[in-house]
């Protein structure tokens, strides 16, 4: 037991490098997805079939399979479109050798793909009552959009996002595959080289609460923040 | 009454000692389901094939020995052997110092060098002195200076490229299957694998510009070769897998499976 410790203690510092590649896996893909999830939303709420259709099914695609595969296929799968491409020649060469901007790519469609959904179904759950009282103040429709709707969704979904996210960071262990080393992928590559296979899993773990508590706690104060209105007056 | 059950159990004893008295040994072996050609896959017939097959079927007979084979993946076969879930690893596992220190080894069997391929853009790697002066021969660093270098993760390839090739970006891939895609897909300029592995893939591969670029000299980091892994302290089953090994080696056993897939000596020097 005490030797475990102490092996933990020797590859904590190999396993806490990985750290902020985790960290920015999650915040760029988190960033972009969530950007990406508006037009999604609006999209899937058109009245335009040809508008419509592409969200819906977008969403489908995205929910409907493993991000596992997406992560490959978009890796790998371009991989094979590469040789002798004009891309190859092109100057975003030096970044699309890497697998990080895939990565990143990956889980911003996945993320959006879930979150477009979900800041849908925010959106239509808005109250009937404030969108006519908007309505009885002689506001646009856009103005209804954007003062009145995509406000009081953003307010409604953002429990289910922070939850999203924390889905988002412990989906970024993925990343590995497509030679991106994360935390979660250091901990495996521990393992091969020290045949050890508890401890890296452990320390890894621990590592992935530590984050995601603190992931959790900022995540409140946004939500505390923007939802301040709803909060007992007098405990606020 | 007691004593009639107490005749009866032991009656039943003996015949249980006495029938696996007569059984033949059995020596579970893990091999991984992960397709390595042509030493161990899994056929269209699931059906086990390849190089280690057959010389594993081959020291069987010779210990007179049944070896049922036990399906486990690459990470787990380690913790599977101590364990006691399986006896012996034939997987082409390399003997090195860092795996001694968790298991034993019997002698090696095959020894294959390791092998840099790249794209036709990529020029050949000619070899150098080992830095380290005591007259060794290594892959010049200097031919792949500012180029990217694939390798699988935990591999003895791995520690070499990451060792030598100082100057040069070694991307470390989880399979090696990944990094001969990348190497196709022009993402990275060498990959540097084992010659068995490599000739397939290169082959494999020709018209789309992959060659073989330099075979590796030999190195104290690529071992000594490959060697069944053992639990420690198993030296009943070590003595028994050595012996058989030498056995197949001096009938001319072994070369008659060796022919069957390689055209150059696999067991090595």
């Amino acid at each position: 037991m005490n030797e475990s410790f102490t092996f933990i203690a020797s590859i904590a510092p190999t396993l806490l490098a990985a750290v902020p590649m985790t960290l920015v896996l999650t915040f760029l893909s988190a960033v972009i997805g969530n950007s990406l999830a508006l037009p999604i939303a609006v999209a899937r709420l058109s009245g335009n079939v040809f508008v419509r259709y592409p969200s819906a099914f977008f969403i489908f695609v995205m929910r409907g399979t493993p991000l596992l595969a997406q992560t490959y296929l978009i890796y790998y799968g371009l991989g094979e479109l590469l040789p002798g491409s004009w891309v190859q020649q092109s100057f975003l060469w030096p970044y699309l050798r890497e697998g990080f901007w895939y990565a990143v790519f990956a889980f911003s469609l996945n993320t959006a793909g879930y979150t477009g959904e979900i800041l849908r179904g925010a959106i239509e759950a808005v109250p009937r009552g404030e969108i006519e009282a908007a309505k009885a103040y002689g506001m646009s429709s856009r103005m209804i959009f954007w003062r009145i709707k995509l406000p009081r969704a953003v307010q409604i979904c953002l429990p289910t996002m922070t939850g999203e996210t924390i889905l988002l960071l412990k989906a970024t262990s993925l990343a590995s595959l497509i030679t991106v080393w994360e935390v979660m992928g250091t901990a495996r590559q521990i393992q091969k080289v020290t045949f050890r296979v508890y401890e890296p899993l452990l320390a890894a773990g621990f590592i992935y609460i530590v984050l995601v508590f603190i992931l959790t706690r900022v995540l409140m104060i946004v939500e505390r923040r923007i939802n301040r209105h709803r909060l007992d007056p007098v405990a606020a | 009454m007691l004593s009639k059950i107490f005749k009866g159990t032991m009656l039943a004893a003996a015949l249980v000692l006495a029938t696996s008295a007569v059984a033949k040994d059995k020596i579970r072996v893990g091999i991984s389901p992960e397709a390595y050609p042509p030493f161990t896959s899994f056929n269209a017939k699931n059906v086990w094939e390849g190089f280690e097959i057959d010389l594993l079927a081959a020291l069987c007979k010779q210990m007179d020995a049944d070896c049922p084979i036990v399906s486990i993946a690459w990470d787990g076969l380690i913790p599977a052997l101590t364990g006691k879930k399986i006896d012996i690893i034939f997987n082409s596992m390399s003997i090195t110092e860092e795996r001694m220190k968790v298991i034993d080894f019997s002698d090696k069997y095959y020894n294959s060098p390791a092998e840099l391929i790249g794209g036709k853009d990529a020029p050949k790697v000619t070899t150098t002195a080992n830095p380290d002066g005591k007259g060794g021969m290594i892959a010049n660093p200097a031919d792949l200076k500012g180029k990217t270098i694939g390798v699988q993760t935990a591999t003895i390839h791995a520690d070499y490229a990451q060792k030598y090739f100082k100057d040069s970006t070694v991307k470390v891939y989880d399979t090696a299957d990944n990094h001969n895609a990348d190497l196709v897909a022009g993402r990275i300029d060498y990959a540097l694998l084992d010659s068995v592995a490599a000739d397939d893939f290169a082959k494999a591969n020709a018209a789309k510009g992959i060659e073989a670029k330099l075979i590796v000299p030999g190195d104290p980091i690529f071992g000594v070769g490959a060697g069944a892994g053992l639990r420690k302290g198993d030296a009943k089953l070590k003595d028994k897998l050595n012996a058989a090994i030498k056995a197949v080696r001096a009938s001319g056993e072994y070369d008659m499976v060796a022919k069957k897939y390689f055209n150059f000596n696999i067991y090595g020097e």
